[in-house]
């Protein structure tokens, strides 16, 4: 197999012979790379970047801060199914828009009656208007299980949990098995199946290297709980595009956070609770 | 000197065969190259142009990685009794079955790499070189299980044709301790692949503890299967002598393997119907249909067709020892095994998916063009393989100084 691989890799025609060709071949794990090598390794991938969109990417490797684990809250009384997260999410993220369109969030309509057996959900429901009566919407992303199923499977270490308890891959380490994304109870991950279709003129500048950077083809993406947004104390783009003020986000650690609050004074669940993987996503009724 | 000669030898023997070796051999080349163009265009475009999603996100190129994985590990179906019991009519082929996992595993891991979506980044999961994920990841036990079976299945026969081309009896303390390590082995290479599918909690369909032990009884069908096929093939075309009795020894294996494959199936549909909870789901739409999909049900019901049809002819004395229905058996066991443990395994795995969506999945022309190419190419390493190992077995392809043929060595002579 192995041999077989050197030849494959030598004979990838996608690979070109050039001097950044060859440093992105050899480019080592993001967690090994010494400050200097990931310095180098972001002026080239901006300059890519700039000659393939014609626009200057930023592209921070901002760590966690000690004393952080985020959360996240979703009031089910609340979300009426509109998708707006959705969409946020892809501006925000820089996700393929069309072959393959992909999507972190994925919001699913259930009948009233039903909450736990998810065979009966409907992914592509399109409506005149949203909410339906009789209906209720539960949107589903990335749980950041503390206990990550994807992590423990992916057979070269390309997908970890952050020291603020966010998932990440690296994106240039990942060789495209897929076996994430069969362990995912969530189906928290979606795969560049074609090179990324993301028109320049859509392309959100600012990045994070284990976040929202372009991709690409043949590697698994998903939710970081907008990683370049939230070390930087912002809100991640679902939760401040929420009409309903369906979506809560906050500092696990921090007692006096709105997430702390929710959890302490609302009754929570988590999805699937008995895979024990220990999401950091609650969902709670206010209602 | 005499290495040189060998080597000369064998790499000048590849090129000379009958007229049908040469159309075999540019046949199969053929369905390589045709396979290659789509394998280009899978490496440039993306793995788009497979039928595979975000929700079925593997499917017939894993499903071949797992039936090949079987039917290599099926090989120590015949090195135990060749080797425990000193049954003498299997021993002869032993060799052969080695180099038939040999070639099996070769097609596998070529599989795992046809489905890989980043070949370019494949030495990222060479221990030390990369970052291989150990113990953690199954794949990362798979890989390492996987070469090592290789390199023993390899080592072994090599060089016990090599003892026999310089007319020496092979060493008992080299080749014992081998073998014996090999059995264990290759119940090792189809345990981890099954328990890569089996230790995922979001897949009910796989995370059941049935499922090892139906993977080693299924591939100890499939593979003796393939075995008799190929023995006879190589019967007629290649002048190898292979006694009928051995067959026949190996069909009987084959019923006791199917009835305890069948048995554990049996056990699974009582367990998933009886109870009937959600995750009766995928095994609904395997056999039955979900929700108005039912793509995968003719398959599945064929195959139980064939494998309960197969079982029945290798139980029966009369119909096992009868070459015309004992092909037929071994046929129905190749396609049937082969249907349960691809598609029928991989695909229903990810049906519904975790949030309940049903997509459904069959392969394409791009999946089914490489897919056979990897087969054509497993099965050209098996031809070259054959092309030497046969001769020097026979005693035709032998060290110069017994080249004139009154000079041949007294050893173990295969005889019909």
């Amino acid at each position: 197999m192995m041999s077989m691989g050197a030849l494959a890799g030598l004979s990838l025609g996608s690979l070109s012979c050039t001097r950044a060709g060859m440093e992105e071949f050899l480019q080592k794990h993001f967690r090994e790379m010494s400050e200097d090598e990931k310095k180098a390794v972001i002026r080239r991938l901006e300059a890519k970047y700039l000659k393939k969109y014609g626009k200057k990417v930023r592209i921070s490797t901002q760590q966690a801060e000690a004393g952080v684990l985020w959360g996240y809250g979703l009031d089910l009384s609340r979300c009426i199914g509109c998708r707006r997260c959705v969409y946020a999410c892809v501006n925000e993220n820089n996700q393929s828009r069309v072959n393959p369109q992909l999507q972190w969030i994925r919001v699913i309509r259930l009948k009233k009656g039903s909450l736990i057996n998810l065979e009966n959900a409907e992914h592509y429901y399109n409506p005149e208007t949203v909410p339906e009566p009789g209906f209720m919407y539960m949107p589903v992303q990335c749980q950041q299980c503390e206990n990550p199923p994807c992590v423990r499977v992916c057979p070269v270490k390309a997908t970890w949990k952050e020291p603020d308890g966010i998932v990440v891959v690296d994106y240039n380490w990942c060789i495209g098995c897929r076996y994430c994304m069969a362990a995912c109870p969530y189906k928290g991950r979606v795969f560049n199946w074609a090179e990324p279709n993301l028109p320049a003129a859509e392309l959100n500048t600012e990045v994070h290297y284990l976040g929202n950077r372009p991709r690409m083809k043949n590697v698994v993406e998903k939710c970081t709980f907008c990683i370049q947004r939230v070390r930087q104390g912002r809100y991640p783009a679902c939760v401040e595009i929420c009409p309903t003020g369906t979506r809560k986000f906050g500092n696990l650690l921090d007692p006096n956070s709105e997430i702390r609050y929710l959890i302490e004074n609302k009754r929570v669940f988590r999805l699937k609770e008995d895979f024990n993987t220990d999401p950091k996503f609650y969902y709670f009724f206010s209602a | 000197m005499e290495a040189w000669r060998f080597f000369k030898k064998t790499v000048s023997m590849v090129f000379i065969g009958t007229k049908g070796y040469y159309l075999w051999c540019a046949f199969l080349l053929t369905v390589i190259g045709i396979a290659i163009t789509f394998y280009i265009q899978q490496l440039d475009a993306g793995l788009i142009v497979t039928q595979m999603r975000d929700q079925v996100s593997w499917g017939l190129y894993i499903g071949n990685f797992t039936y090949l994985v079987g039917v290599a590990a099926a090989a120590v179906l015949l090195v135990i009794p060749a080797y425990i019991y000193h049954f003498d009519p299997i021993k002869e082929i032993v060799v052969l079955g080695e180099l038939l996992a040999a070639s099996a595993i070769i097609m596998a891991l070529m599989f795992v790499l046809a489905d890989l979506g980043r070949p370019d980044r494949f030495w990222h999961i060479i221990p030390f070189i990369g970052s291989l994920s150990f113990p953690n990841s199954l794949l990362a036990w798979d890989v390492i299980v996987l070469n090592g079976y290789l390199v023993l299945n390899t080592i072994v026969p090599i060089y016990i044709l090599v003892k026999i081309y310089f007319g020496a009896e092979p060493s008992k303390k080299f080749v014992i301790p081998l073998v014996l390590l090999s059995i264990p082995w290759a119940v090792g290479i189809h345990t981890v692949t099954a328990f890569l599918y089996n230790g995922l909690a979001a897949r009910p369909f796989w995370n059941a503890s049935i499922l090892a032990p139906r993977f080693l009884a299924s591939a100890f069908c499939s593979g003796p299967a393939m075995a008799i096929i190929i023995f006879q093939i190589l019967r007629k075309t290649a002048g190898m002598k292979i006694r009928n009795e051995a067959l026949f020894k190996i069909s009987e294996l084959i019923a006791y393997s199917m009835f305890i494959n069948l048995f554990l199936l049996g056990a699974e549909l009582f367990k998933e119907y009886y109870t009937g909870t959600i995750h009766l789901a995928p095994m609904e739409y395997l056999y039955q249909g979900l929700h108005g999909h039912h793509s995968l049900v003719p398959w599945i019901w064929s195959a139980l067709f064939m494998n309960v049809t197969a079982f029945v002819i290798f139980l029966i004395p009369k119909t096992r020892e009868n070459l015309l229905t004992l092909n037929i058996g071994s046929f129905f066991i190749i396609v049937g095994v082969w249907i349960e443990k691809g598609l029928g395994l991989i695909v229903p795995g990810f049906i519904p998916d975790p949030l309940g969506e049903i997509y459904e999945y069959m392969p394409n022309i791009n999946e089914i063009a490489i897919s056979l190419g990897i087969w054509a190419f497993g099965l050209l390493i098996f031809t070259l393989f054959m092309r030497i190992a046969i001769p020097i077995q026979r005693g035709d392809f032998i060290h110069s100084r017994y080249a004139k043929p009154t000079a041949r060595p007294q050893y173990e002579r295969i005889e019909p």
